[in-house]
């Protein structure tokens, strides 16, 4: 009402001197017209300046007077035509407003205070304090010397006021733009959207955080090299199975049973089931004869092979003991060249640290066709890892009792600014496919990598706490990007 | 794989050249082993006791601390690395070890009595005529027994080597196997007599011979070798006799390898010997010993004989996928330490005549041999070459492929969870008995879990048989993440099961875990009846779907749980989580879970 009542004053008129006086000749509370200018001055609508005024206002006592009358009328008004005595006045009113009374009614000779009773000298009187203060309640200036009479009786004092005056502004307008924060269902279905101005956001501002639900890191990794594989034609093997014979694990692959890595400080035996119950018996002889004494062309490792150890359940420390099954059982048909891969959990019994777990994914591709070579395994590790981003890779000479020749694969990490292992590969040896009955010219080239080190590189992890396991922290899991490997 | 520690100079003196670090590293890169680490003396003795780093002081010998491949005996030692290097960058030939060529009778001879089969039933020996130690090659000498020890011997179970000074000895020498109670002798480092059953006593606060001392210590028999004077040698294969301890003045020294494999007691035995017949006055050769047996059975050691290997040309260049021709092969396989000549045969098929030395017993095959080409041919060379004709993407390519259903399901199981706004978490399947079951209100019955033999920590005794554990930790350790928390896990767990080889099974889990202010179990029976729908499962309307039905389990609040029950079978469980559970494992707000098997969903 008062931004209207401002806003259609200046249209017509240069200024508006004073609030104060506009407020008052518009019948409008002062505060409201001060709020308005205010916001109006902000958005430039009109210009406003500063006014101060000393201006007098009604202290608690002077408001009491202004609505019930000043004490010495009260007390004149409750003296009876015939008189009063002192006492029986003196019941009828306040103590306080008695005194007061008394003083000034005796002041203006409006009263007899005689012996006996107290009784009027004039017939009539005017209140004019009250009328007085009323008159300063609403703003009205009065005569100097009554000013100082009510100050003198403490029934006004002092306050500055504050006002404006008030032009037009560089944005003046008859009417306020209306700027709206939000778009609502209201503004659409009244058509009110048509004369909105929006609020202009603060995008610096954080927007809210979204609820959702989230892929844990590893998993997305995972799932990506899944898609790589799947891209580069591999078949994914069924590895839900965690307990593991000796036999397929370490004696299929052509491990000696004295290698430091059937050791108990390295595997998890099992105490229950301890032992597996069926093992393919022919294969296992080929098995036990080639670890003695060799065949296939080989010397073997000359050592008294012993059924117990190969019998002994574990968990298994290697993912190669399905693909070694996986070979078995595709040596078992008539030969059909194969890509394969798998993802999942294996296990080893040591000590963990910052990058070590006793609990790990392992990361496995393999091919079986006749004739392949170290070239061909080469070029598919490029391939791999090229989708990996990592192009830049150099071969290693290594050891590893199931793989001939053997085959560290290093990447140079541009961040780093060095070579860092990333994985290792080979070709699997003729004594562990022979004896499953592949064909003689069949080979299988082979690389495998935790899976958990490049995820920890990719999301500059360095604790694998942090990553897996239940220690991890749930932010970290929602915070986390998408993964592009293999899609950049 | 074990690591040899050398010092930098006499290494570099010993290859006869002199290389910077980097320049090394790419050497040791191309034959084979890695250069792990570069300290020095003092530095290592500083870690040891954990003492603050200080600045080196120049005059201090640089030690190299290098990785070398496990089945790569001969690599164990100072010597053996240069000699390998050597060959490997063509400055010199390959050595050719001799047995010295003396008669049956004037032969040096060790009687085994039968006794000894019954405890450890292999004795081989040899001796070293006109060495000349220093204090480095007497150093390195001790050091490759003691790496031999720890690597192929296994700890001492399967060979112990012993070492003595010849000129102290009188021969011929027995094996026994006798009572503790009647071997004394004064031990290496002693100085006084010790029963051998004291001895072991002794031992038991030795903190490196105590390891071994289990290897003898329950059997009514020890063995021990004496001289014809019933001098004791050594008390295999714990230590040996003080009086033939070899010194930095022993010039013979008599070689004894103990042993429960005969295999690999020739590989330590001629491993030893070839490498320090380089200090002998007569390089590379070495004096035999005849071992005689109760029976009169005799066998001669050292067997320095070599292993003939007939490999077509075409199966190296083939496994390799580079050409090369035989006069390459051979030259490159002499610089690996393998005698090589190209056959003469009458096919046009190229044969390679491979003679593989008593220091090689890591080759077992042709493919080792191939291997040995492909590694001084170069791996990286071989690189090259295969990027710049490209190699074949079509081999071992199936035209079509079938997908794994159960790792395509769980994926989309996964996926639907995330959808449902619960995010995922991945838990340990190895796991304590307690978190298992007591922590879980299951206390009496485990007989559905696998037990592991020889967990390092109370973390590792089981596989997990549900989700539970690993979820409820997970919210333990994230109290302070803001509620809800909403989880998942797709997840194996591991049961036993009759019907497997192995005796024990696989199964893949759903489990989910909303925790808030209350427990919420309707979010997750919502959610358990979502999952059904897209599953393909609709709610409760007869019995052949699901439905879910009061249950009575100790981990959830009674009366607020159920079965689910799918085609008559229990699958899964759902309900609030008992407060007992909740508090231990430290849980201060309520959660409802469920988890069931999707299995039996494809």
């Amino acid at each position: 009402m008062a931004e209207e009542a401002i806003l259609g004053y200046l249209a017509k008129n240069q200024e508006i001197a004073d609030s104060g006086e506009f407020a008052a000749q518009h019948g409008l509370n002062h505060d409201d017209v001060v709020n308005v200018i205010k916001s109006l001055h902000g958005f430039r609508y009109v210009d406003a300046q500063d006014i101060k005024r000393e201006t007098w206002v009604l202290t608690d006592e002077g408001k009491t007077y202004a609505a019930s009358g000043s004490p010495e009328v009260q007390l004149f008004l409750a003296i009876p035509p015939e008189g009063i005595p002192l006492e029986e006045l003196q019941k009828k009113l306040d103590p306080l407003l008695f005194k007061i009374g008394r003083a000034q009614a005796a002041k203006n000779k409006w009263v007899e205070m005689g012996k006996q009773l107290v009784s009027r000298k004039v017939q009539h009187v005017n209140d004019t304090v009250k009328d007085l203060l009323l008159q300063i309640e609403g703003g009205k200036v009065i005569d100097q010397d009554d000013i100082k009479a009510l100050r003198g009786r403490k029934l006004i004092a002092t306050q500055t006021w504050n006002g404006y005056s008030v032009r037009k502004g560089p944005e003046y307008a008859p009417q306020r733009k209306k700027f709206a924060a939000d778009l609502t269902r209201e503004m659409l279905q009244s058509g009110e959207w048509k004369n909105l101005e929006f609020k202009e956001y603060n995008f610096n501002a954080k927007g809210q955080p979204i609820e959702g639900g989230h892929l844990h890191p590893l998993n997305k990794v995972r799932h990506q090299l899944r898609m790589i594989f799947l891209q580069m034609g591999f078949e994914e093997m069924p590895t839900d199975r965690f307990v593991e014979s000796s036999f397929w694990n370490f004696d299929a692959l052509f491990q000696p049973q004295q290698h430091p890595a059937r050791d108990s400080h390295d595997t998890f035996y099992m105490k229950v089931p301890a032992i597996t119950k069926e093992l393919p018996e022919d294969y296992v002889e080929r098995v036990k004869r080639v670890h003695e004494s060799g065949g296939y062309g080989s010397r073997g490792y000359e050592y008294d092979w012993n059924r117990d150890e190969a019998n002994k359940n574990l968990l298994r420390t290697h993912t190669t003991a399905i693909s070694t099954r996986m070979l078995y059982l595709l040596a078992q048909k008539p030969f059909t060249p194969k890509r394969y891969f798998s993802i999942d959990r294996v296990f080893r019994n040591e000590a963990v640290d910052r990058t070590h777990l006793a609990e790990f994914h392992q990361i496995e591709g393999l091919i079986c066709d006749r004739g392949l070579t170290l070239g061909d395994l080469i070029g598919v590790l490029h391939d791999f890892f090229s989708r990996l981003g990592m192009s830049k890779l150099r071969f290693k000479p290594a050891y590893n009792p199931y793989t001939e020749p053997s085959m560290e694969i290093f990447s140079y990490h541009e961040g780093f600014g060095k070579w860092v292992e990333v994985g290792n590969s080979g070709m699997f040896r003729p004594e562990m496919l022979l004896p499953m009955g592949l064909p003689e010219d069949v080979r299988v080239i082979a690389w495998g990598l935790s899976l958990e080190r490049p995820t920890m590189i990719l999301y500059g992890i360095n604790n694998i706490r942090d990553l897996f396991g239940h220690k991890v922290d749930l932010g970290l899991i929602k915070a986390n990007p998408i993964c592009r490997l293999g899609v950049d | 794989m074990p690591t040899i520690s050398v010092g930098r100079d006499r290494l570099f003196a010993a290859i006869g050249q002199t290389y910077t670090q980097e320049e090394f590293e790419d050497l040791c890169f191309r034959f084979g082993i890695e250069l792990d680490d570069v300290t020095t003396e003092k530095a290592i003795i500083r870690k040891e006791k954990h003492l603050e780093e200080e600045e080196d002081g120049d005059d201090e010998e640089v030690i190299y601390k290098i990785e070398v491949p496990a089945n790569r005996y001969d690599l164990l030692c100072l010597e053996g690395i240069a000699q390998a290097l050597r060959i490997f960058n063509g400055l010199q030939e390959m050595p050719t070890y001799k047995v010295v060529n003396i008669s049956r009778k004037s032969m040096i001879k060790m009687h085994v009595k039968p006794e000894t089969s019954s405890i450890r039933p292999y004795v081989l020996c040899a001796v070293l005529r006109g060495i000349k130690f220093d204090e480095v090659t007497y150093n390195s000498f001790i050091d490759l027994q003691d790496k031999l020890h720890q690597n192929i011997c296994r700890r001492r179970t399967l060979v112990a080597i012993g070492t003595h000074d010849l000129d102290t000895l009188h021969g011929p020498f027995t094996y026994e196997a006798l009572p503790p109670s009647s071997i004394n002798f004064v031990p290496l480092k002693q100085e006084k007599h010790f029963r051998a059953d004291e001895l072991m006593g002794f031992y038991k606060s030795d903190l490196k011979l105590k390891k071994f001392l289990h290897i003898i210590e329950n059997s009514p028999v020890f063995p021990v070798i004496y001289d014809y004077k019933r001098t004791v040698l050594s008390l295999p294969p714990i230590i040996n006799g003080a009086h033939s301890a070899i010194t930095l003045k022993t010039k013979n020294v008599f070689i004894e390898c103990t042993a429960t494999d005969l295999t690999k007691a020739k590989i330590v035995l001629n491993t030893v010997v070839t490498t320090f017949s380089e200090y002998c006055e007569r390089k590379f050769e070495i004096e035999p010993v005849e071992v005689i047996y109760s029976n009169g059975k005799s066998v001669v050691y050292p067997d320095l004989s070599f292993y003939n290997m007939e490999v077509p040309l075409s199966y190296i260049t083939g496994a390799i996928g580079v050409p090369l021709e035989a006069d390459e092969v051979t030259s490159l396989l002499n610089r690996m330490q393998l005698c090589a000549e190209q056959s003469v045969s009458g096919d046009s098929n190229s044969n390679i005549t491979v003679s593989v030395p008593p220091t090689r017993n890591d080759v077992l095959h042709p493919c080792d041999v191939m291997e040995d080409v492909a590694i001084a041919y170069g791996y990286n060379n071989v690189k090259d070459i295969t990027i710049a004709k490209g190699y074949n993407v079509s081999k071992g390519r199936a035209v079509s492929l079938k997908p794994l259903r159960l790792e395509e399901f769980s994926h989309l199981i996964r996926l639907e969870m995330a959808m449902c706004g619960f995010t995922e978490v991945m838990s340990f399947i190895l796991c304590s008995l307690n978190d298992n079951f007591a922590m879980l209100n299951h206390e009496g019955d485990r007989s559905n879990a696998v037990i592991i033999e020889n967990p390092r920590s109370s973390e590792n005794e089981t596989a997990r048989t549900s989700l539970m554990p690993g979820i409820l930790k997970t919210v333990g350790q994230n109290k302070g993440h803001p509620k809800p928390i909403k989880i998942f896990e797709v997840g194996d767990i591991v049961l036993l099961d009759e019907t497997t080889d192995v005796g024990a099974t696989n199964r893949r889990q759903l489990a989910a875990l909303y925790c808030g202010a209350t427990a919420g179990y309707e979010i997750i029976h919502g959610l358990v009846e979502r999952i059904m729908l897209v599953i393909g499962l609709v709610p409760p309307d007869d019995n052949t779907t699901f439905y879910l039905k009061p249950s009575d389990d100790p981990e959830f609040v009674m009366g607020t749980q159920a079965s689910i029950i799918y085609k008559g079978k229990r699958i899964g469980t759902s309900g609030i989580v008992h407060p007992e559970v909740l508090n231990k494992f430290d849980i201060p707000d309520p959660c409802a879970y469920f988890e069931l098997s999707i299995q039996c969903f494809f």
